[in-house]
């Protein structure tokens, strides 16, 4: 079989199931094409030998006819799971070296599922930025180009290996998280499929955490059928995660292809932001123009704090981040910078350990949090959210689905927006709403803007209802025909 | 938790005034002290607040810390139920209003002991509202605490600073372990209060089971608000002093922190609100930090856990099982044994005490009873460092001694000497009366033929007592001694009286 690394997860499976392939073979094509992919910068830790270890005994369960629902499909792993034996560091210098000897629970149902570890993929310096710019070890860079352009593009952030590893075939699928836009932002800037789950769906156990009533993992994929499939084995209740969810995890995959004739979509009117570029507003209307052509019922509803939504992330987010990095003090593992006493030692390591937008983030955090400034801010901000909350739960009465632009542009050039952290934060102004109210939310790629760059269209859900959200966003990518790749200019 | 009791502190200024006597007498007139106390309770839990680590005392540094008690990255808290139902018999005992629905919250500062580098506490909801303790004064006196509030929290771990010349070490095994914080009301006046309110604390607790209250091993530990003023002047700048680990050392923290309070305002200086620390060696307390150092904790509620819930039933349900209390059990030994409320106290202070007693008052003359074990036996076990659990005399067995009492068999005062031997050896008294010969003599002939003796050979005290009656006591100090002291007492003073002429009724 030629171009195995073109096979969805979901062909890899069944070909695997059939004997068609190896789990050796696949995994050996991907390992061979990361080789070569080294300028996108993708990987930040490649685990060849891990990776043929699992593929054999994938395969020899596979010559037996048993194994699990990802039987020897070579996944990558964005770099905030902790894997077990396995270098995880966030992409932060501050956890040099820090070597796990645990597993993250959404990893260890992926293996248990018998799927395969390629490696560990970049992100922003812990899931903090929108462009992948903020990692220690670099940016990724964006598989995709401009027309006639060489510039270098951001894949979006914060899971950007994980959306320019998929994108430029360098795994079957991967993991990524979400805490505001995490996911759905470098899908729709990669011509990928990112989904975040409902809060709770996926146990948090493991996940190097940046905002915990936020964080949310959840699959990039080529196509809607594999985010299905990856969602139904990361997802399950976990005891060791309070916030997660006993709920059964249903088939996901058997939601797609269900008619959504008579499906109430929502297009809320406050998305319709100022200054959108056109393409954007257009892609938004053609999506439109599917779901009623697929026999949808399409409206418009009203989620009228909306404005409020990316301010309130910005003080909810940072507060819990700047609590939850407080661990990383170079006391029991990562990076320890010396100093005269304990109190210097704390400051060095730190000050060198973090970089300049989670030192950011952690500032405007602790700021929140303060005294005399805790209930103009965080208080407030947690006020608002439940508004927030409120505005989708009124939409969801009268709608199943709601439908917007997932990022308000196409990928942007490497370093564009570095500068600028504000114009940085508005890429994540149609996703926070969904972390905010803890919904689930996809985006599909729907077309190309006029530079020949993917835009990603979104779908809210409610709460725990990824079957029919999966069913949506899977009429979407069939009116779509979503078929543009990127060209391999990064082989040499 | 000193946030919350500022202003406590300054909202129950209509609190009680000091006794006389309990008044600190200065340079410029009489000074009452103000106390509020914060007691940190560890709960009796195998396993830690958020982890299933051991919580057991004494291990290998760092045995017993798992990758939540380590703040590893990704971990996150689980709460362990036991604690939570601790809490709640600990907040029924203390007679409090339980919340079912509170909060953790984090309290965030920097500290190497504290790997997650914030600490999981209650801020604004705490498991459980406001309840009493009820302190009997040795002199009989009632003070009534006020309970303000009791929450969980974790433990920090423990730095060592004597294991290297030039580090430190951090030992995390008591990381994560739960502890309960019980705020009092700033309601004791003086030293002996504020230490009858952690004894009777640690009583109820034990009762519990909720938590052992070993201070030496650092279960149980006292934050000391004090403040002084003129009386009835308003309150002043109250002090913190942290983490006093023994009834003796509360007492005296409180009253060398009052006297420099009133030193400096008599000089005419001001308090600074700060925190300090007491040090045994010295007997004094030195600052530790003051308020504009003091941490800004940033408490929010921890996004990693769900509101603590839980149902009346469940409350119920541990209401039913809780064990009788310290005040419960004295009105009942002061109303089913006749006992004094002196004696009922006593013996309360330890249930293992009371139970003790009643086996030795079961079927027995109880107030004897009550003598017995407060005065004889206590007094031995406080003399020989022996607690209740490790007496060598029995219930049974000084029961059996009171048996030998009542049915005339020895008399109190050879009894004294028969349980001096019990408590040597741990023999039954039987045994020891019968083996040493020590029955009781009430053969009338023997001891009249001692009484004629001693008649005898003193004709002249016999003239003198015909005039003084009172030496007749004499004389039954001379039988005695002739009969090493087993001669019946009452049969002595019986034929005694007769024979010198006395009426046996007088």
């Amino acid at each position: 079989m030629s171009d195995l690394t073109k096979l969805t997860l979901a062909a890899a499976r069944d070909a695997l199931r059939k004997k068609e392939v190896t789990s050796t073979e696949l995994t050996g094509a991907y390992l061979k094409e990361m080789e070569a992919a080294t300028p996108l910068n993708a990987y930040v830790t490649v685990t060849a030998d891990k990776a043929m270890e699992m593929a054999k005994a994938s395969d020899e369960k596979l010559a037996k006819g048993e194994g699990g629902d990802l039987e020897g499909v070579p996944l990558g792993i964005k770099d905030l799971f902790c894997t077990k034996d396995v270098l995880t560091t966030a992409c932060s210098h501050i956890l040099d070296g820090f070597i796990p000897p645990y597993e993250s629970t959404v990893t260890a149902n992926l293996w248990r599922d018998g799927a395969v570890m390629l490696g560990k993929l970049n992100n922003d310096e812990f899931a903090m930025g929108s462009s992948n710019e903020t990692s220690f070890y670099g940016p990724v860079v964006n598989p995709w180009r401009r027309k006639g352009s060489d510039a270098k593009l951001v894949p979006g952030g914060s899971s950007g290996g994980s959306s320019a590893a998929v994108a430029a075939r360098l795994c079957a699928a991967a993991t990524a998280t979400d805490t505001g836009g995490s996911i759905r932002q470098p899908a729709a800037f990669t011509g990928t499929v990112g989904l975040k789950p409902t809060y709770g769906r996926c146990s948090r156990w493991g996940i190097v955490a940046f905002a915990s009533s936020l964080d949310q993992a959840g699959p990039i994929t080529r196509d809607v059928r594999d985010a299905a499939i990856m969602l139904k084995s990361m997802a399950g209740h976990d005891e060791k995660d309070t916030t997660s969810v006993d709920r059964p995890v249903p088939d996901y995959e058997a939601a797609l292809g269900q008619s959504i004739k008579g499906l109430s979509v929502g297009i809320p009117k406050e998305y319709r932001v100022e200054g959108m570029p056109k393409e954007i507003d257009d892609l938004w209307t053609r999506g439109i123009e599917w779901l009623k052509a697929a026999g949808a019922n399409v409206k418009e509803v009203s989620l009228p704090h909306t404005k409020y939504a990316l301010p309130t992330y910005y003080i909810v987010a940072p507060a819990e981040c700047s609590s939850n990095l407080a661990r990383y003090d170079g006391v029991r593992y990562g990076l320890r910078v010396d100093g005269k006493d304990i109190t210097e030692m704390y400051e060095n390591t730190r000050a060198e350990g973090f970089g300049a937008e989670v030192k950011r983030r952690v500032l405007m955090g602790t700021y929140v949090l303060s005294a005399g400034y805790y209930d103009a801010y965080y208080l407030k901000a947690q006020k608002v959210r439940t508004l927030i909350a409120r505005d989708f739960a009124e939409a969801f009465s009268e709608a199943d689905v709601l439908l917007t632009p997932t990022a308000p542009s196409a990928a942007f050039g490497l370093g564009e927006k570095t500068d600028d952290p504000l114009s940085m934060y508005l890429n994540d102004v149609f996703t926070v709403t969904v972390n905010l109210a803890g919904l689930p939310g996809i985006s599909v790629p729907a077309g190309l803007s006029s530079e020949g760059l993917p835009l990603g269209l979104q779908l809210i859900g409610r709460t725990f209802d990824e079957e029919t959200l999966l069913r949506a966003a899977f009429a979407i990518e069939e009116a779509a025909g979503f078929t543009a790749e990127a060209e391999a200019w990064w082989r040499a | 938790m000193a946030e919350t009791m500022v202003s406590d502190f300054e909202r129950t200024m209509k609190v009680r005034e000091a006794r006389k006597e309990d008044l600190i007498q200065g340079q410029t007139g009489d000074w009452e002290i103000i106390l509020g106390l914060e007691v940190h309770a560890q709960v009796s839990s195998n396993a830690k607040l958020f982890s299933a680590s051991s919580t057991k005392f004494g291990a290998e540094q760092n045995t017993q810390v798992s990758f939540v008690d380590a703040a590893m990255p990704g971990m996150l808290p689980v709460i362990n139920r036991f604690c939570v139902e601790q809490a709640v018999r600990t907040g029924l005992g203390l007679k409090a209003k339980i919340n079912l629905r509170s909060v953790f919250d984090r309290k965030n500062y920097f500290y190497p002991d504290l790997p997650q580098g914030y600490q999981i506490s209650q801020f604004k909801h705490p498991v459980v509202g406001e309840g009493e303790v009820i302190l009997d004064m040795p002199d009989g006196r009632v003070v009534h605490v006020g309970i303000e509030r009791l929450h969980l929290e974790q433990d920090a771990g423990k730095s060592l600073h004597d294991q290297h010349p030039a580090m430190s070490f951090v030992d995390l095994n008591r990381s994560g372990v739960a502890l309960m914080e019980i705020v009092s009301k700033p309601d004791m006046r003086s030293a002996d209060e504020a230490k009858a309110y952690v004894t009777k604390l640690r009583t109820i607790l034990r009762y519990l089971g909720t938590c052992d209250g070993n201070m030496e091993e650092g279960s149980l530990r006292a934050d000391v608000n004090v403040s002084v003023r003129k009386v009835g002047e308003k309150l002043g700048t109250r002090c913190e002093i942290k983490n006093v680990n023994s009834i003796r050392f509360i007492g005296q923290a409180i009253e060398h922190e009052a006297r420099r309070q009133i030193e400096i305002l008599e000089e005419g200086g001001k308090i600074d609100q700060e925190t300090r620390l007491f040090d045994p060696k010295t007997g004094e307390t030195r600052s530790m930090r003051s308020k504009e150092e003091a941490h800004d904790y940033r408490y929010f509620p921890d996004p990693d856990l769900l509101p603590l819930e839980f149902t009346q039933d469940w409350v119920d349900e541990i209401a039913a099982s809780l064990p009788e209390l310290p005040d419960d059990k004295k009105a009942r030994l002061i109303s089913e044994y006749g006992l004094s409320p002196y004696d009922a106290t006593v013996l309360i202070g330890e249930g293992a005490r009371a139970d003790y007693f009643e086996a030795v008052a079961k079927g027995r003359d109880a107030k004897l009873a009550a003598n017995w074990v407060t005065g004889e036996l206590f007094g031995a076990l406080n003399r020989e460092g022996h607690s209740i659990e490790d007496t060598p005399v029995s219930s049974k067995q000084l029961g059996e001694l009171i048996d030998l009492i009542s049915d005339g068999t020895i008399s109190g005062r050879i009894a004294k000497q028969v349980f001096d031997s019990m408590y040597k050896t741990g023999r039954d008294p039987a045994k020891i009366v019968e083996e040493e010969g020590l029955q009781q003599v009430t053969d009338f002939g023997a001891i009249e033929a001692a009484i004629d003796a001693v008649i005898a050979a003193n004709p002249d005290k016999v003239e003198q007592t015909k005039v003084k009656p009172q030496l007749a006591g004499w004389f039954v100090g001379q039988v005695m001694k002739s009969t090493s002291g087993k001669a019946n007492p009452s049969v002595v003073n019986e034929i005694l009286a007769k024979k010198l002429g006395l009426s046996s009724d007088d």
